[in-house]
């Protein structure tokens, strides 16, 4: 540890020269710390960050589109693409390259406007939370005070687009996917946001370099450890409720193509079926990169001895993780009913959520200011009660169904019911 | 603080300037042959009957309400998880019966069957 951390220090120092030395570039003056620059400098400064941002961000979602087809392909016994280019790998172009050619098709029927708006807006909310995203402790493109607030009210504006793009197609399946889409996106963002509820609370703060800050080995602020180690129903919760967010198999409802086509963008063709996929993937990696944030410690390395390796790469391989964890579920698992899909929000996520959040308060209380293992004790004691809990109640649950079940609807039983009827009458 | 705000304005200019790229793109890259058939409401090759444009049965909305009401709740708690570090012990006190409370209106709604999806 002693000998890393000078290291991490100056790798540190590079990135922080790097980004200093971008935005003195385009903004004519090397700027010192807390020194204000010129209105223009930021402005440039801001335009340059945004393209680069747009830009990995870009080729990070045609590589996504790339890895999900390759590793599906995988896991369903096939080989994915392999045809153009080596081992496939230009096939995101092949593909860009035909949604651009393909004609654009707006239905007689449709709203105009709200068939175009809607394809247009569903892109923007999904790259904007980018902007709060920290690839590295100094590459973070805007480190707002209320970051993690700021990236789920992004995300929830995302409905309005898909609603415009259901309403303006005048399709019933068009109709019906929006009105599906905007249920299932509000109901989840309640768990959504409860789940890290718990984090917030024991970080105490909500900007994002904050928050990976206080819980890695780096640094020496409370509790000291990665969330999921602390939060480990919460971040269960966490990445379920944003499958169901980002509209990704088994929650896929919205665009069930074996009951209603494909939903919301039904009558979509050409660039604008592109732009919803394009926001798909843009918000599969954004929404991985803040659970890496969150739970997994952002840029800070395992172990402190790890500290050697730049952040950005510990950020990166946590995203993909997250990334690859979306496509495996996708790959596994079967889609919802829609209405097992609402109950699952508001009948088991929500309650867990609440208790996980009353549980994380006391122990905060029970623990502030103790040592790392002493703090991870306490809360796996309390994370595996509460699962113990939650088996009881649902095996409960089900023998008590069960029973219903046997009383009730025994043909025997309904056999003697039916003939007690018979002599009553 | 400035500074980064302006940075997020900025961003959703360029966000914005994406799609309307694309679409301007396709414009002159793809064809245009539209015709009767290929611009009508596709369902599945049958021929539309009535309006998509209906009214929705107010089940739906139910889950809205509920969920402006755990909305809200949120935003009462975010504060008070940041600040909770600071906080006396009272404050987890209060904020459990508020919690209470509306585990009470949740099982409340459920009761009442608004949380069933027909």
């Amino acid at each position: 540890m002693l000998h890393a951390l000078p290291l991490a220090e100056s790798l540190a120092e590079t990135t922080t020269s790097l980004s200093g030395w971008l935005t003195g570039l385009f903004s004519g003056t090397a700027p010192e710390p807390g020194a204000s620059s010129s209105a223009a400098g930021i402005i440039v400064a801001s335009v340059l960050k945004a393209t680069v941002i747009v830009l990995i961000v870009q080729i990070g979602m045609l590589y996504a589109t790339w890895g999900e087809r390759k590793i599906i392909g995988r896991m369903q016994d096939r080989l994915g693409p392999n045809r153009v280019g080596l081992f496939g790998l230009a096939q995101p172009f092949a593909d860009m390259i035909k949604m651009l050619t393909k004609e654009d098709i707006t239905p007689t029927a449709a709203h105009k406007w709200v068939y175009n708006l809607g394809a247009i807006l569903v892109v923007p909310p999904a790259i904007i939370g980018f902007a709060v995203v920290a690839l590295d402790r100094n590459l973070i493109a805007a480190d707002l005070s209320i970051g993690a607030l700021f990236f789920f009210a992004i995300g929830s504006t995302a409905v309005m687009p898909i609603f415009m793009a259901g309403w303006g197609s005048r399709n019933k399946y068009a109709l019906l996917g929006a009105m599906r889409a905007v249920a299932q996106v509000v109901s989840y963002e309640i768990p959504q946001v409860l789940s890290i509820v718990g984090v917030l609370l024991l970080a105490g703060t909500l900007s994002m370099n904050g928050l990976i800050h206080s819980q890695g080995p780096i640094g020496d602020a409370f509790p000291g450890v990665w969330f999921i180690l602390l939060q480990p129903i919460g971040f269960v919760i966490f990445l379920l409720a944003t499958t169901a967010e980002i509209e990704r198999t088994p929650f896929d409802i919205p665009e069930a193509e074996s009951e209603i086509i494909a939903g919301y963008h039904t009558e979509y063709a050409g660039i604008k079926f592109g732009l919803f996929y394009l926001a798909l993937y843009f918000v599969t990696i954004s929404a991985s990169a803040v659970g890496a944030i969150l739970f997994l410690g952002g840029w800070q390395p395992p172990f402190a001895f790890l500290a050697g390796i730049p952040g950005w790469i510990w950020m990166t391989a946590k995203t993909l993780a997250l990334v690859f964890v979306f496509m495996w579920l996708r790959g596994t698992l079967p889609r919802l009913r829609v209405d097992q899909l609402m109950a699952f929000a508001w009948k088991v996520l929500v309650p867990i959520s609440l208790v996980n959040l009353m549980v994380t308060g006391l122990l905060a209380k029970l623990v502030a200011g103790r040592a790392p293992l002493m703090v991870f004790g306490a809360f796996t004691v309390a994370n595996v009660a509460m699962v113990a809990l939650l088996i009881w109640l649902v095996a409960g649950w089900r023998r008590f169904n069960a029973a219903r079940q046997i009383t009730f609807e025994r043909p025997a039983v309904q056999a003697v019911g039916a003939a007690l009827r018979r002599g009553a009458a | 603080m400035g500074e980064n705000w302006a940075f997020v304005a900025i961003l959703t200019v360029i966000a914005l300037t994406i799609p309307i790229l694309g679409i301007l793109a396709a414009m002159v890259l793809a064809p245009k042959r539209p015709g009767t058939i290929k611009n009508s409401t596709y369902e599945c090759g049958l021929e539309t009957v009535g309006d998509a444009w209906v009214q929705f049965k107010v089940q739906y909305y139910l889950y809205a309400l509920i969920f402006v009401l755990f909305d809200v709740e949120t935003v009462f708690l975010y504060p008070w998880a940041v600040a909770y570090q600071s906080l006396p012990l009272l404050a987890l006190f209060e904020m459990i019966i508020f919690l209470l409370i509306l585990g009470i209106g949740l099982v409340y709604a459920w009761r009442k069957g608004a949380l069933e999806w027909i």
